[in-house]
């Protein structure tokens, strides 16, 4: 589904991603992990075309990615969340979900000019999805509510409600649990796990390692922007080298 | 003062804000919607004056051309130059950091007004440019002050109508969402580049609109009408004080703005020789002083952002819950 292939990025000499190569599968829920400053987020930039890599490629359902535009990459229906939520903060929850809604002809604005129908009937549609989307995270309540105002919590889900409104093939979440209630942390888990039954393949970069091992397929650690390590969650904790690298000694 | 004087006064005052209410529109489509910093507002309202009056007048050996075509077409190919102009910044420079752009747009206006200035051949020069028509001026005798307001103030109603229209829609919403966040809008899946370049032209399209109506007003333009702080400055408080990112904001504050604006002249006028030579700069910081206190004070403005883009959801009866409309 993915592909990373000796991808090199620096910055002002220091080499944020080294050489770094792996693959995600299809359908699969892969974990992302690493050290502060492994490289992580750097990687994810470069996957989703906010960074050009300086060497290397990377490949995505089958066509090479690494030198699209963000909203191209988009598209294509590989979407990100950021690490720390960046919500529309003057908009209410329900346009910032709709403002993804694809092939809107509203988008052209001579089309509610001359094609006022044709662009409320879309319209329609997107606020429609937009309410499932609402729904299906249990965030209905606040459609009407401008995304400033929302808690941690709920600007984290508001984060995973604009990537669904993509209609993602794959999914690229960055933190999805970092500085979540458990219970919260619970319900996030869930719809991870739920989506993924539906097909949409996922990486997702964690820290808590409870996350990652309760619902990660396959795990790959990255030390010092490189792959150190891959493989299944529980083998992967229990290998020395990752030990050493990420837990600092205490497994 | 006659009747008639203070009558014809206040013609002359709505025609004037009106034109200001036109700029003050195609400020808010710019930054309003989408924060773009367009500080040569100038620029783009004198590339319409110049456009139109060249394009209008009988043919002149003093200037370029003198085409003597109808207004109709002086004011359609202003806001197609004033367009083209910035289209021509927004190429090189909305991809670029924000700042780009502000230094571009007032190098521009600065540019454009030392050309309109020097090149005698082109506008006049520093003469100006005159007998700029208005068709109907002399077979409506003293009433045509009344028919050109009541031009402006059609041609006011239409632009609002037709950018609320466009605004209150999916292309405005990702206008805004790229200036709430245009790292949200490209990770959304869209193409910030071609909505900043958009509404950028669709900007000055309007403004070289307003500098249209100017030119064909008052008959006669020099570089002097189209000072680059003054214009601009004014502009930016209207939109500031009647509510970024609202046209009904854009131009109830040009009409205040522009009230105030005028006031302040007939204060100054009270003022001893002396200190009339500075009154100009006396008025410029009195409407800075407005700008703080509505900065300080209200500083949405107002009218303020209205909550939602989409018409379809204000429309609908709940506003609060989340019922469907329609
Ligand atoms: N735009 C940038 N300019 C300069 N250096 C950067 C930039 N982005 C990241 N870095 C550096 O690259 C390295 C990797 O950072 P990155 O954010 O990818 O780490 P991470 O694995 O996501 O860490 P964390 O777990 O803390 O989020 C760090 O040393 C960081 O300081
Ligand atoms: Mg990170």
């Amino acid at each position: 589904m993915l592909s990373v292939r000796q991808v090199t990025k620096e910055f002002g000499g220091i080499r944020a991603v080294d050489a770094c190569s792996f693959e995600v599968e299809r359908a699969s829920i892969t974990g992302l992990i690493g050290p502060n400053g492994a490289g992580k987020t750097t990687l994810f930039n470069i996957m989703s075309g906010f960074l050009r890599p300086d060497r290397g490629e990377v490949w995505f359902d089958g066509q090479r990615i690494d030198h699209l535009p963000p909203h191209r990459i988009a598209r294509l229906g590989l979407v990100r969340t950021f690490q720390i939520p960046r919500e529309l903060k003057a908009m209410t929850v329900l346009e910032n979900l709709m403002l993804v809604a694809r092939d809107q002809r509203g988008e052209r604005i001579w089309n509610s000019w001359f094609f006022p129908s044709k662009v409320r009937e879309e319209e329609e549609a997107a606020r429609a999805k937009a309410e499932e989307v609402l729904e299906f995270l249990d965030l209905s309540r606040h459609a009407h509510e401008l995304a400033g105002n929302l808690s941690v919590g709920q600007k984290k889900l508001l984060e995973l409600a604009r990537g669904l409104m993509a209609d993602p093939k794959m999914f690229l979440l960055d933190e999805p649990g970092a500085g979540v209630n458990p219970s919260l942390m619970r319900r996030i888990t869930g719809y991870i796990e739920e989506l993924r039954r539906r097909g949409t393949t996922f990486l997702l970069i964690e820290h808590d390692m409870d996350l990652v091992m309760n619902i990660c397929d396959k795990v790959i650690v990255m030390n010092q922007g490189t792959h150190l390590a891959e493989g299944d969650p529980e083998v992967v904790r229990q290998n020395p080298v990752v030990v050493e690298a990420y837990m600092g000694g205490t497994p | 003062m006659t009747v008639e004087g203070v009558l014809s006064y206040l013609v002359f005052f709505a025609t004037m804000a009106g034109i200001y209410a036109v700029l003050s529109l195609g400020l808010n489509i710019q930054w309003g919607y989408n924060g773009l910093f367009n500080i040569g507002i100038a620029g783009f309202f004198a590339v319409g004056a110049y456009t139109s009056a060249i394009l209008t007048t009988p043919p002149s050996p003093t200037h370029l051309g003198g085409f003597g075509l109808p207004m109709m077409v002086g004011f359609l190919a202003a806001g197609a130059a004033s367009g083209l102009i910035a289209l021509l910044i927004g190429i090189p420079t909305l991809r670029l950091r924000e700042d780009y752009l502000a230094i571009a747009t007032i190098g521009i206006a600065e540019t454009i007004r030392y050309i309109f200035q020097n090149e005698a051949w082109l506008a006049g020069g520093i003469r100006g440019l005159a007998g700029i028509p208005f068709p109907w001026r002399r077979a409506l005798g003293p009433s045509a002050n009344f028919v050109y307001l009541a031009l402006v103030i059609a041609i006011l109603a239409a632009l609002y109508f037709a950018l609320e229209r466009g605004l209150r829609s999916p292309w405005g919403r990702v206008l805004k969402a790229i200036r709430e966040d245009e790292y949200v809008a490209a990770a959304s899946g869209k193409d910030v580049f071609r909505f900043r370049l958009e509404s950028l032209v669709l900007g000055g399209i309007v403004m070289g609109f307003a500098g249209s109506l100017y030119a064909h007003f008052v008959g006669f333009i020099s570089p002097q009408a189209f000072h680059p702080m003054l214009t601009t400055f004014i502009v930016w408080v209207m939109l500031t004080v009647g509510g970024s990112g609202n046209n009904k904001g854009a131009i109830v504050g040009a009409y205040l703005v522009w009230a105030i604006w005028s006031m302040t002249e007939f204060v100054t006028d009270f003022l001893p020789s002396a200190m009339a030579t500075r009154a100009a700069s006396l008025r410029v910081v009195l409407i800075g002083v407005l700008l703080i206190a509505v900065l300080m004070y209200r500083p949405t403005g107002l009218f303020g952002e209205e909550r939602h883009v989409s018409r379809l959801i204000a429309r609908s009866p709940t506003g609060g819950s989340h019922a469907r409309s329609g």
